[in-house]
């Protein structure tokens, strides 16, 4: 049901870390920017498909007191209503970019004052919710950075406290509903969710315990949260409530990514496991509970997958990267017609 | 990264080279009482007191070539010598053989178990001899203390920062091609069968809930692998079954030590961006070795006539070769010492130098800074 389409070359291998990749659709200018952390840098890539890629770009965390060079923990483009930013996430601090990587607009020096020697200093999970872009740290504090329609003058606005460990990954949604807030739900390493209401000041509104495995990455979807662990399981909770609906044995080893494409309400969970699947999601009228459907399994041969991401927003085809690979994996979905009534073919559901 | 990872890969590379060291003392027909006091002689260097105490000390890990100097000297801690190019196949076979355990653990957990493979296994070798038993059971100790207490989360970042280190090596091992363990473009084989980690379940199972928490309706999906449940938990006593067969001897069979000297990577740019940019971590490696070595009593072989030359090779021949036609980007090439202003630091070296054997004629030159990166040249 998917082929493998062209892949991408990168200058280096992708790092053994999880949520590396993103990906940002263009689909007006019918463009496709990857971003991928080798290690101590990060590439850009804009692709133009059935083309080369058209640009690449090489970020650098940037110094600071240390050691060693600073290594960076992740990269992703943040999408507000009037700009994109790329937001990069390093042992040193934040740094945030015009979206093609060319000016840095920002940089936030992390505070290592409460670490004890043997804690690393790093800051990692990323999202944008309406105008601000969260950013999470070692200590599992959430900065919450205001940022302006245009220009430099990005505030830190707020730190949020309701970790204790550090952040992975962090998602959000705009709201359903009249007033223009939108949801989101940070990750933490002990596999704790908090579940926020944003606004000028965020409110917490759940928390949802781990169970001794770290979430590395969480998807937000229609009030639903959905969740990947360190044991392959994906779990999907009610956002306001907390409560489990859905609980999946979906690999063999901790998974690494996890993406939404959000109009068709598609999950796609990844694995160290080498496995990729895509999962429907949906839920009934009348119940309140959320339902789940297995769509597709993809195996990447002898890959440790760490990141990937659907590269259009219906869900039909996606990108994996994987750790020691020097190139982005391209999968995209072959649609069959099931049955043909009056000419016109019928499509699978998924 | 982690700050805690120095530890776990100084003594899984070392229970590595002494797997190799061992094979190659048998495969040479290297006299049992001999043989036994070159293992003895590095695994009490190893598992020295004042070392240990240092390696433990959270610190960022340093580059692979700073890594090696240290392997150099504890391998001539003992009676043998090695030429460069044995050293050089030594540290690969070392490195690879490593990457691959950590790649293959199921939990990030797993690779304390590994390394307790390795200590178990480093026991057998040296179990003549109680008082380095001894050191060894200490480090025991000491590691249940650092690590026992970890949460999952802190050995994920431990295994990412692992798997950063060994990025990018792709040195194909003889053993690994024949057992079907590594692709022949030097890449690892990862199954998709076999026990799940302790703690996965199974996959291939979607269980729905109400909101009440009760189970409504349970589907299963095909999810592609061959999976069952994990047997048991291995052990992180002193004594027991770890389970995982990961960091046990795969040498124990006489199996002949060959590394093929391919491409490591396609991407060439990335590999000479690092050798010729200068090294500014210079200084902090050389701190970093000083430190190091500086707590690694070196003995002096007492006959000089005693040392001998191990060879990972099958024949002299094959050595010389094997160092002639090495990859430029596979050299280990010496740190780049900028001159070395600092007093204070060339005179700690030069004591840690004082320590070192050196077996050509002293060299004439005109100052010891000189002479001190003459010597480091020669390492």
């Amino acid at each position: 049901m998917f082929r493998r389409e062209r892949s991408i070359p990168l200058r280096g291998s992708a790092a053994a870390l999880c949520n590396n990749l993103s990906v940002l659709q263009l689909p007006v200018r019918n463009l496709t920017h990857f971003g991928v952390v080798h290690g101590p840098s990060a590439q850009l890539l804009s692709f133009a498909p059935e083309g080369l890629p058209l640009a690449q770009r090489q970020l650098h965390a940037k110094e600071g007191a240390g050691v060693s060079p600073p290594l960076i923990t992740q990269v992703h483009w943040c999408v507000l209503p009037f700009r994109v930013l790329l937001v990069l996430t390093s042992h040193r601090g934040i740094q945030m970019f015009e979206s093609d990587g060319s000016i840095m607009v920002y940089w936030h020096a992390l505070d290592s004052g409460d670490a004890s020697p043997v804690q690393a200093v790093f800051a990692r999970g990323i999202a944008a919710s309406g105008h601000f872009i969260c950013v999470g740290t070692w200590s599992g504090r959430v900065l919450v950075f205001d940022i302006p329609a245009k220009g430099p003058n990005i505030v830190l606005s707020e730190e949020l406290a309701g970790h204790q460990t550090p952040i992975t990954d962090i998602a959000t949604e705009r709201a359903q509903g009249q007033d223009c807030v939108a949801d989101m739900v940070t990750a933490d390493d002990s596999g704790l969710l908090c579940v926020w209401r944003s606004g000028p000041e965020f409110k917490l509104l759940t928390r949802i315990p781990g169970f001794g495995v770290p979430c590395p990455s969480v998807q937000l979807w229609q009030g639903t949260v959905a969740a990947g662990y360190g044991n392959g399981q994906v779990r999907l909770y009610e956002a306001s409530t907390g409560t489990l609906h859905v609980q999946i044995n979906a690999h063999a080893r901790a998974i690494c990514a996890l993406d939404l494409a959000p109009e068709v309400g598609k999950l796609l969970s990844a694995a160290e496991d080498t496995f990729v699947h895509i999962w429907k999601l949906s839920r009934s009228p009348e119940s309140v509970s959320i339902e789940v459907e297995h769509c597709h399994g993809e195996c990447v041969p002898d890959t440790q997958v760490c990141g990937a991401r659907f590269c259009d927003p219906s869900g039909s085809s996606f990108a994996v990267t994987g750790y020691d690979l020097a190139e982005i994996l391209r999968f995209s979905s072959i649609l069959l017609p099931v049955q043909q009534k009056k000419g016109r073919p019928s499509w699978p559901t998924c | 990264m982690s700050v805690r990872t120095l530890p776990l890969l100084f003594l899984n590379l070392g229970g590595e080279m002494l797997y190799i060291l061992d094979q190659r003392l048998r495969a040479q027909n290297v006299p049992g009482d001999k043989a036994r006091k070159v293992l003895n002689d590095i695994v009490s260097t190893m598992f020295n007191r004042k070392f240990m105490e240092e390696l433990f000390k959270p610190q960022e890990l340093y580059s692979k070539k700073a890594l090696r100097t240290v392997y150099d000297r504890l391998a001539h801690a003992s009676i043998i010598r090695l030429n460069q190019a044995s050293m050089d196949k030594l540290y690969d076979l070392m490195t690879v053989a490593f990457k691959y355990q950590v790649l293959m653990c199921p939990r990030p957990k797993d690779v304390l178990l590994v390394t307790f493979n390795h200590l178990d296994a480093i026991k057998g070798l040296i179990r003549d001899s109680p008082a380095i038993l001894n050191q060894v059971d200490e480090t025991f100790q000491q590691l249940t203390e650092v690590y026992g207490g970890l949460s999952a989360g802190e050995f994920q970042l431990i295994r990412q920062t692992l798997l950063i280190f060994f990025q990018d090596l792709h040195i194909r091992v003889s053993i690994f091609l024949k057992d079907r363990v590594q692709n022949s473009n030097g890449r690892f084989v990862l199954p998709v069968s076999g026990p799940v980690p302790w703690g996965t379940e199974v996959p291939g199972l979607i269980r729905m809930f109400n909101s009440k928490g009760e189970e409504v309706k349970t589907v299963e999906f095909k999810h592609g692998g061959n999976y069952v449940a994990a047997p048991k938990e291995g052990s992180f006593e002193l004594y027991g079954d770890r389970v995982l067969k990961l960091g046990t001897n795969m040498y124990s069979v006489n199996r002949p030590v060959e590394t093929h000297m391919s491409g490591a990577s396609k991407n060439l740019a990335s590999q000479t961006q690092e050798s010729i940019a200068p090294n500014p971590l210079a200084k902090e490696e050389l701190n970093f070795l000083a430190r190091l070595l500086g707590g690694m009593e070196t003995k002096k072989p007492s006959d000089p006539e005693a040392g001998f030359r191990l060879n990972l090779f099958a024949t002299e021949e094959e050595e010389e070769q094997a160092a002639l036609t090495r990859p430029e980007e596979l050299s280990y090439e010496v740190i780049n010492i900028q001159a070395t202003q600092d007093q204070q630091r060339s005179e700690e070296l030069a004591r840690i130098m004082g320590e070192f054997e050196i077996t050509d004629a002293p060299r004439q030159s005109a100052s010891k800074g000189d002479d001190l990166l003459a010597m480091m040249d020669e390492l």
